[in-house]
């Protein structure tokens, strides 16, 4: 197990040094993703698996999905088309594939013949929920205020973005909005 | 092995503080971010699971709450300023109005 946290540092720590030095925006993406993943392994190591899973789940798996929907949407014009033409088959990808790799086989060695940490307790996702829903009730609704906050804020943002896009859909909405206001 | 957790957050974290201060381009910035705030929810499981209390894992679940907030607005401003300026350089809007 202490293999499996050391690799998954390691793996962590390339995957993050080299998505924060990519000058291609999807390039930087992939190996965050990885970054994410060798963390969620270390999580997985000092005894919090449903921790771990929720690091994949939300992190890399929602929050990334967000920004490389967001640099699709970008479509930064003729210049990332020629930089795309210009990638080598297999050239961008190698790398993430192969650390993502390096922690599969990793985790699956050590799935096999699993054994806890040593000095580290395992704590069980039931200990957590009973007391996030208990002592730390508060703290999860202000966690919804917060994020229907940013949905609010995302969707103000977006909709003042859609009315300058479309000139039409400017003179159509801009009527409706006032009728709201009154 | 709390240490070495420890110094895996503390690594991961000054990676993100040094791609915050590198990177001019908007998107790579929030990525440095996100690095920021992994990082710190990997120290709060570190210390939760060293002193054996569920504390640490709750507050990774608020950090992960904030973390996607701020990924949501963060990405609806980058997409107003390549609106409004054709890039996501950050230096394109650094000056202020007035």
């Amino acid at each position: 197990m202490i293999v499996l946290f050391a690799i998954a540092g390691v793996v962590a720590l390339v995957a993050t040094a080299l998505a924060i030095s990519r000058t291609n925006a999807v390039h930087a993406l992939l190996y965050l993703v990885v970054s994410l993943l060798g963390v969620a392994v270390a999580i997985f190591a000092l005894g919090a698996p449903y921790l771990a899973a929720l690091e994949v789940i939300v992190y890399a798996g929602a929050i990334m999905v967000l920004f490389v929907f967001v640099t699709m949407m970008l479509n930064l014009g003729e210049a990332a088309v020629r930089q795309e033409r210009q990638w080598q088959p297999g050239r961008g990808w190698i790398g993430p594939v192969v650390l993502a790799g390096i922690l599969v086989a990793a985790l699956g060695w050590v799935l096999l013949g699993a054994g806890p940490l040593p000095g580290i307790h395992t704590v069980s996702p039931r200990a957590v929920g009973l007391r996030l829903m208990s002592e730390y009730a508060v703290g999860v609704e202000l966690a919804s205020m917060l994020l229907l906050g940013a949905l609010v804020a995302a969707y103000h943002l977006g909709y003042g973005l859609q009315l300058k896009q479309r000139g039409d859909a400017a003179r159509v909405a801009a009527p409706k909005r006032e009728e709201v206001a009154r | 092995m709390t240490l070495w957790a420890l110094l895996l957050s503390a690594g991961l974290f000054a990676l993100g503080v040094v791609g915050l201060l590198a990177r001019r381009n908007l998107l790579l910035i929030l990525v440095s971010i996100e690095v920021m705030l992994n990082a710190a929810g990997l120290a709060f499981v570190a210390a939760g699971a060293a002193w054996n209390q569920a504390d640490g894992q709750i507050m990774f679940l608020f950090i992960l709450a904030v973390a996607a907030a701020e990924v949501a607005v963060g990405l609806a401003l980058l997409l107003q300023l390549h609106h409004l300026t054709g890039s996501v350089d950050a230096d394109a809007v650094s000056r202020m109005k007035g």
